[in-house]
């Protein structure tokens, strides 16, 4: 620093200021535009009929139903079986694991699937549920393929949730002559559920958004009916995007069609992602 | 004894919470297994050689090559690339938002950034084939503008906000009493946060810029979406590139269980996995490190 003179040094530190306030700028217009450019698009198409109707002419009109409720129906399976598998996982971690080769490798498992890409979850669901235990491409496999990715997201946070419990708590209740399983379960998970719950949250954002594990598990270029049960194949609004935009038998006619499902799917992801959030937010006022 | 009984039925939950527990491990190991048992066949094929180095993939032609040289070059060059664009630019957003930005401003950008990062992929692909790739092809008159410059461009603003949130997450945990006494050695803004701020969050911008690159090597739906798609290696950011990620997507669902072809894509997703497991060990490594040498 002896080598330069204040005044310069004041002039840098006023150029990265000013260079990192335009770096913000351009970065909420980017996002401010691609917002604009969607909605722009999209807005005339959306409207009560285009949520409730199923497609229709070779998927050249009508709405997006028949994707809508298969992609709720993804959500319902892989939560079904991601919240409480990953809930139990966190509460053996931070009640009962001691810090054995068993601990060490269960957390580098965990850690490691957080890093696993989507496609080779896909790969994984594709060998596994559909060809090895025999459920085909269907509601089944592509929900628990994604239940595989939720996994990591579910337990991290309920790991940090059951944390964050203070120890008093859980003195008291050893000192009322409860059990470690009766704390967990009547002092422990009560007082950590808003948070795990949040965190099963943002894990339906993460999983409403993906398309790349469930092309070959169970999503559907067309169904003509909402999927009855777990073994049939569902439509789901990610796929139909990637279908009527690169493969559909009009792609230029679908253009509107597209920009809706677009907006609908990142109000769904974007939505919920929101509500996690804000819902944390609220929880970390709540404690201060 | 009413306490012994008690004790006594504590002993089955523990046992089945164990054993679900288990799963978390299971799924990790099956996806190891399933992706060897599936892959290795191919080697009956064709040499691993001849795989990892080959530059022709011809899957479906007879006879078919299977030479993955120039889907690995295609991830890589877009991983490269983008990281190149957004790394640099997350960095900066994370400085001004944890050194700079007025605290209302940053409430409200924060969790912005977080919900960023769970923008639907197959959406940033769709506005790379409608608006980046028509304006590319016009501006700079290319044959076709889905290329690695459209996936890469597309992928950096995927990472950034994931990076720049856990980047900010690592400067503001730098503690107060760092920045105070560099002020109070008369360092300006910009001199405390490249000198003292950054070097001590470095374990933690390093491991929020891996994860980034391991986003960007797994991503499928940008590149299948706005990649182009043409197996050949890239000789410039113009060309159109075939990433490991988009040949799975692309071809899986055309190629018959259990042929060459088959096998050649699991192989394909194991490469995708040694890679990204091997960046997440590395920030795993850093993360330790990083926490021996805070203490």
């Amino acid at each position: 620093m002896a080598g330069l003179n204040l005044s310069r040094r004041l002039f840098r530190n006023g150029c990265a200021t000013i260079l990192l306030y335009l770096l913000m700028a351009s970065v909420a217009l980017l996002l401010a535009g691609i917002t604009a450019f969607l909605i722009r698009n999209g807005w005339s198409v959306l409207s009560w009929e285009f949520l409730t109707q199923p497609p229709r002419d070779a998927m050249t009109r009508g709405g997006i139903y028949t994707p809508l409720i298969g992609s709720i129906q993804l959500i319902a399976v892989a939560m079904a079986f991601a919240f409480p598998v990953g809930v139990l996982t966190a509460v053996y971690l931070v009640e009962w694991a001691r810090d054995g080769l068993f601990t060490r490798t269960l957390r580098l498992a965990v850690r490691s699937l957080a890093g696993v890409p989507s496609v080779v979850f896909g790969l994984f669901g594709l060998s596994f549920f559909v060809i090895t235990l025999g459920f085909g491409a269907s509601l089944l496999s592509a929900g628990l393929t994604l239940g595989c990715l939720a996994l990591p997201v579910i337990v991290g946070a309920s790991e940090a949730a059951l944390t964050a419990v203070p120890k008093d708590y859980r003195d008291a209740s050893y000192a009322m002559g409860a059990t470690k399983w009766q704390t967990i379960y009547k002092v422990i998970l009560p007082a950590a559920f808003p948070s795990i719950l949040t965190g099963a949250i943002l894990a339906v954002g993460r999983v409403a958004g993906e398309t790349a594990p469930i092309i070959f598990t169970g999503a559907a270029f067309f169904t003509p009916r909402i999927a009855q049960s777990l073994l049939e194949p569902v439509m789901a609004l990610p796929y139909h995007i990637l279908v009527l935009a690169t493969a559909g038998t009009a792609i230029d006619k679908t253009r509107p069609i597209q920009y809706g499902t677009i907006l609908v799917l990142l109000a769904l992801v974007l939505g919920v992602t929101f509500a996690g959030v804000l819902y944390r937010a609220r929880l970390r006022l709540k404690k201060q | 004894m009413k306490d012994r009984s008690a004790l006594k039925a504590d002993r089955l939950p523990k046992a089945l919470i164990a054993l679900v527990a288990t799963s978390g491990l299971a799924v990790m190991l099956f996806i190891l297994w399933f992706l060897l048992r599936e892959s290795l066949p191919v080697l009956k094929a064709t040499t691993l050689g001849a795989l990892m180095g080959g530059s022709y993939w011809y899957p479906t032609a007879d006879p078919a090559r299977f030479g993955m040289f120039p889907l690995i070059a295609g991830s890589l060059g877009v991983t490269l690339l983008a990281s190149v664009i957004a790394l640099p630019l997350s960095l900066g957003l994370a400085v001004f938002l944890s050194e700079i930005c007025p605290r209302r401003l940053r409430e409200l950008f924060k969790p912005l950034l977080e919900i960023l990062g769970f923008f639907p992929s197959v959406v940033l692909g769709f506005l790379g084939m409608i608006v980046l790739a028509p304006w590319l092809q016009e501006r700079f008159s290319l044959l076709t503008g889905l290329n690695l410059l459209n996936a890469s461009l597309l992928m950096g603003i995927m990472i950034l906000p994931i990076v720049a949130s856990l980047a900010e997450d690592a400067l503001a945990a730098v503690p107060r009493d760092l920045r105070d006494a560099s002020y109070a050695m008369g360092a300006t803004r910009l001199e405390t946060t490249e000198r003292v701020v950054i070097p001590a969050a470095l374990p933690g911008i390093l491991q929020a810029s891996l994860l980034g690159v391991m986003r960007a090597i797994g991503e499928t739906m940008v590149v299948l979406m706005a990649a182009g798609g043409a197996a050949v290696v890239p000789r410039s950011i113009m060309d159109p590139v075939r990433p490991l990620t988009s040949t799975i997507a692309a071809e899986m669902g055309e190629t018959p269980v259990g042929s060459d072809h088959y096998h050649a894509l699991f192989f394909a997703g194991l490469l995708l996995l040694a890679m990204t497991l091997s960046i997440n060990l590395c920030a795993l490594w850093i993360e330790k490190r990083g926490r021996r040498w805070r203490a």
